[in-house]
């Protein structure tokens, strides 16, 4: 290690962390000391130094979401310093790295808010939701038979870019953590327009909007005010052009479809 | 519930009727700055007196008149529905937030901003329309014809201080919900093209500037130099 790069020296930090031991229990913001943290670190390692460092104490470890740390699979969460995903744009808080802090901060951490994510413990929230939207229409039924050709459906380049685009949401929650609606539409128009663009996707494309939307409107997230905050924090970077076509799609079905 | 009432009730429904009445009300906002130009009018208000006759006896607009308290009534009713509904979808709030990094303080406060015009719209029919109907105003003979002497009423209340403080500051709450409105409505309108969404964006925020600086510039005009 380069020992005199000052942006190489461990830092010491000071965490406040939301705290709660299950969905029913009250919860506070608990103050921790993150020491000797390198700024290497990505954030989910920092947590994994003082969580050790809690054990030793026999003190209850922080719970949050992780999986693959290496932001493609959606898992880790984190409302940091009042932003989703902390300070950096288009990261996953697995990609976010302790370098982006500066020594001595205090960092301000918080699970996703909103009544359609309850908390499981801590950090750790319930994103069932998102599965119950996605088992509502996410999908393209397939039905046996031979396998056809690859190049069988012609299909644009600037189409397929576009759905594919569409098809990179990782199903976080950071859409619905920073909208003030606690508004799914980001994540159910990423999953709606991708397919809907596509013409394996066309043939269910009117139920699918349907089921989709009646299904994020009874999970209790809230509408769509056009904000951006979703898309401005979206570690993918879903574009709200995927909500506009949502909203096409779903008054399309709607006054056309044969489900009344 | 009908297919039809299901779809109006659900979130993107609700919008979609936010949006076009939204827009109808801009429309509506275009006729009635026009209209109210004749106020500049150096002729004592004569010019100003036949059209709001006009405006208050043409059988036309007495129609539109409720085409219009309807997209104000639709457009109130789901603003409420959603506001409320958008509320209730997170009852823990964060102890530490920054919205202002990702998004425009306007387009987070447009119930405040909505509750405002409402706020204004009440005290404005109550002393500008409302005396129109119920004959609370004096006569004057225009073209040998009786008729309400609506201007007078206007130049004496935008003479009084806080009344000119009030619209104008209820324009400025108007035009940062248009700033936010105008565009949002295009894109709840399914209407998001590279092509076209840019010059919306900039048509919105013309407009709205455009349109609440003619609004305020009435009360100011008579209350400056008058
Ligand atoms: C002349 C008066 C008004 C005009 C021209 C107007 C126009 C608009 C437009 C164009 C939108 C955007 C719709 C969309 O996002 O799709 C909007 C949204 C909204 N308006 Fe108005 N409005 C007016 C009065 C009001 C009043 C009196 C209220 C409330 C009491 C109100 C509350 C709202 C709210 C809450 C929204 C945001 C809805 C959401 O996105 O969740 N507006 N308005
Ligand atoms: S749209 Fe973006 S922020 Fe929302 S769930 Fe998908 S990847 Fe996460
Ligand atoms: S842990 Fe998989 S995206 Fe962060």
């Amino acid at each position: 290690m380069a020992g005199n790069n000052p942006n190489l020296k461990p830092m010491n930090l000071t965490l406040k962390v939301w705290r709660q031991k299950n969905n029913k229990a009250a919860g506070a913001l608990e103050t921790y000391k993150a020491e000797n943290i390198s700024p290497e670190m990505s954030f989910l390692e920092m947590l994994d130094v003082v969580n050790e460092n809690l054990a030793h104490k026999g003190v209850d470890p922080i719970a949050f979401d992780h999986d693959c740390r290496e932001g493609i699979c959606g898992m880790c969460s984190l409302y940091i310093n009042g932003r989703a995903h902390g300070p950096e744009q288009g990261t996953t808080t697995c990609q976010l790295h302790m370098r982006k802090f500066n020594d001595g901060d205090t960092i301000v951490i918080e699970p996703w808010r909103a009544n359609a994510f309850p908390i499981h413990k801590d950090l750790s929230v319930d994103r069932s939701a998102f599965d119950r939207i996605q088992q509502a229409g996410g999908y393209v039924s397939v039905n046996t038979g031979g396998v056809p050709d690859a190049n069988a459906i012609p299909i644009p380049k600037s189409i397929a870019d576009k759905a594919f685009d569409a098809a990179t949401c990782i199903g976080c929650g950071a859409c619905v953590a920073a909208c003030k609606n606690a508004s799914a539409m980001l994540f159910v128009s990423a999953k709606v327009s991708q397919f809907a663009m596509l013409p394996q996707g066309k043939v269910e494309a009117k139920t699918r909007a349907e089921n989709m939307v009646a299904q994020m409107d009874i999970e209790g997230f809230g509408a769509c005010s056009n904000i951006g905050a979703c898309a401005a924090e979206c570690p993918v970077g879903i574009s709200l052009e995927n909500i506009a076509i949502l909203n096409r799609e779903y008054l399309g079905a709607k006054l056309t479809s044969q489900n009344v | 519930m009908s297919w039809f009432a299901k779809t109006f009730s659900s979130t993107i429904g609700r919008k979609i009727v936010m949006s076009i009445t939204g827009l109808f009300l801009c429309s509506f906002l275009v006729i009635h700055l026009i209209g109210n130009f004749q106020l500049f009018k150096d002729d004592g208000g004569a010019a100003f007196n036949v059209y709001s006759h006009f405006m208050g006896h043409n059988p036309v607009i007495r129609v539109l008149e409720f085409v219009l308290l309807a997209g104000f009534v639709f457009h109130i009713w789901d603003a409420v529905a959603l506001t409320r509904r958008n509320k209730a979808a997170r009852s823990v709030g964060y102890a530490m937030n920054r919205p202002q990094d990702n998004s425009n303080w306007s387009s987070r406060n447009m119930g405040l901003l909505g509750t405002v015009i409402l706020v204004f719209l009440i005290i404005h029919l109550y002393n500008f329309f409302l005396p129109t109907k119920t004959g609370g105003l004096d006569k004057v003979m225009v073209d040998g014809m009786m008729i309400d002497n609506l201007y007078i009423r206007v130049a004496e209340s935008f003479k009084i201080w806080w009344y000119v403080a009030l619209y104008v500051i209820s324009m400025i709450a108007l035009a940062y919900h248009l700033v936010h409105g105008f565009q949002s409505a295009f894109q709840t309108l399914g209407l998001n093209h590279k092509k076209y969404t840019p010059a919306i964006k900039t048509l919105g925020y013309v407009f709205s500037v455009l349109v609440c600086l003619g609004f305020a510039s009435m009360p100011l005009y008579f209350f400056l130099f008058k």
